[in-house]
């Protein structure tokens, strides 16, 4: 590949309820520390939640954050982080070859169902009805509420790709560099929606909502006893580059962008189809020109539910055979699903691996479930393993939207 | 009701959605915008919050009437004082 066409990722910006810089969310994972609150959520009482504890006005008046939404708070907070993280000279940067891709599992629910309960106030009266409304709920708010703190006048919009969706946002910013649609991407995953209670109600009658009495136990992936999602908060916003443009502005380059694959199962709206990940993840090292063997990490999507992790580790353990220096991890054990965040967000956490060599565990693991006890999954403590070359990060979605995005680390062949 | 309790009732709205704002030297003769940053979505919530907290109604053709401190009491204060 020419570096024209190699896209590498130069600074992150990152909430997540146990983190909001890069560095403290590592260091969270690396110890063990899940974070998981319990919230009162409209019309069905306490439920544990991820929230995030960012300081909003860190970079937006207060009259900004009022007539925004709280997604637009976090792909601020999450872009401002990343591009200081970049060491940009944003001064110097023409604004209009910027763009800003950002991928979501929803969006607007949470203004929708506030202004419905805000009018039931008043009679179901409709001139009660807010007129910000619809700058509010419009699909690509959050990434628009980017393109106005930061003065940026080049593309903008979001990518509706259910959970799957951070994956998804760094994806579309690849092929845009690739494309030279733009110079510079903030891309990644953003997820307001444990301020819509339709999503808990939604997925409680579904029978996949996580509860435990602790809260912090209520996420455990491949747990035998775990039985359910834990909605969370957060987001995560990668600085996006071409190859050479990094290397001339002498950026460091914190991973480069090897593959991926978006698929669709065709099968069901919310049961997973294993063949259809399989399928997904080989497509992703084909491009990538690598092999199963040279992935070190694997992140798992599993959200905890009794079917989604069983199906995830029947596609791997047929992608992932005779690979004993391969590791599988999982970050939804700490911070639970943070939706449309969430891929990008378990993209972070893996990220440092390239440089210090471990492998943070999943953990809540008090019984592994035999059918999850996949060769290589890392339980309840991390791992050195001395050289991480490759990380495949898994992100799959209801009406079956797959995507596994593969970086690794930069120098390596 | 005096045009002073109205003034305060407009200032204490404006302090709810314009945050940043202060509002400590507000002229009452100057138009509110230009003293103050506050656009037109800025205005319709002050309407909304006539309404909803003091059941008052704008319609859209007097929303000049809003531009300053002073024009505020003296178009409100009859349709504050008709409530009673």
């Amino acid at each position: 590949m020419s570096s024209q066409s190699r896209i590498v990722i130069t600074g992150v910006g990152l909430t997540a309820p146990n983190g909001n810089s890069l560095q403290e969310f590592r260091a969270n994972l690396l110890a063990g520390k899940a974070r998981i609150a319990e919230i009162d959520v409209r019309h069905m009482g306490k439920q544990p939640a991820g929230v995030c504890d960012f300081d909003a006005t860190k970079w937006q008046k207060r009259k900004e954050i009022r007539n925004g939404t709280r997604v637009g708070s976090i792909s601020i907070y999450c872009a401002r982080e990343a591009l200081i993280d970049s060491g940009i000279a944003w001064e110097q940067i023409d604004k209009s070859r910027v763009g800003v891709y950002l991928g979501i599992t929803e969006h607007g629910n949470v203004e929708t169902e506030n202004e419905i309960h805000n009018i039931s106030q008043f009679g179901n009266d409709t001139k009660y009805w807010t007129h910000h409304h619809n700058p509010r709920t419009v699909a690509n708010n959050p990434a628009g509420e980017v393109t106005m703190n930061l003065g940026i006048t080049g593309p903008h919009y979001t990518i509706g790709a259910a959970c799957a969706a951070g994956n998804a946002g760094l994806i579309q910013a690849a092929q845009m560099l690739q494309l030279g649609e733009v110079d510079l991407a903030f891309a990644g995953g953003v997820s307001e929606s444990i301020h819509t209670f339709g999503i808990f109600a939604g997925f409680k009658n579904q029978g996949a909502l996580g509860s435990h009495p602790d809260p912090t136990k209520a996420s455990r992936p491949f747990d035998k006893n775990r039985n359910g999602i834990v909605i969370s908060e957060g987001g995560a916003i990668y600085t996006l580059e071409r190859l050479e443009d990094a290397l001339r502005r002498g950026a460091k380059i914190l991973g480069e962008i090897a593959g991926w694959c978006i698929n669709s199962d065709a099968t069901d709206a919310v049961l997973p189809n294993p063949q259809r990940q399989a399928e997904c993840v080989r497509f992703a090292l084909q491009r990538s020109g690598l092999k199963p063997q040279d992935i070190t990490i694997v992140s798992t999507h599993a959200t905890a539910t009794a079917l989604g992790d069983i199906q995830e580790c029947v596609a791997l353990r047929e992608v992932f055979q005779n690979c004993p220096n391969t590791y599988i991890n999982n970050t939804k054990s700490y911070i639970g699903h943070c939706m449309g965040a969430a891929g990008a967000l378990e993209l972070a956490g893996n990220l440092p691996s390239f440089a210090d060599g471990w492998v943070h565990p999943t953990i809540n693991i008090e019984e592994i479930d035999p059918e999850c006890a996949l060769p290589g999954l890392v339980v309840n403590k991390p791992h050195q393993a001395n050289e991480v070359n490759a990380i495949l990060n898994n992100s799959f979605g209801m009406l079956g939207i797959n995507s596994a995005l593969i970086v690794k680390k930069y120098g390596v062949a | 009701m005096t045009k002073e309790d109205i003034k305060q009732i407009v200032l204490d709205i404006i302090a709810d959605i314009a945050p940043d704002e202060d509002l400590s030297a507000v002229k009452a003769e100057v138009r509110l915008r230009d003293q103050l940053s506050l656009d037109s979505m800025d205005f319709l919530d002050i309407v909304m919050e006539l309404r909803k907290k003091h059941g008052i109604e704008v319609p859209e053709a007097d929303y000049v009437q809003l531009a300053s401190l002073d024009s505020c009491a003296d178009y409100l204060l009859p349709k504050f004082l008709a409530k009673k």
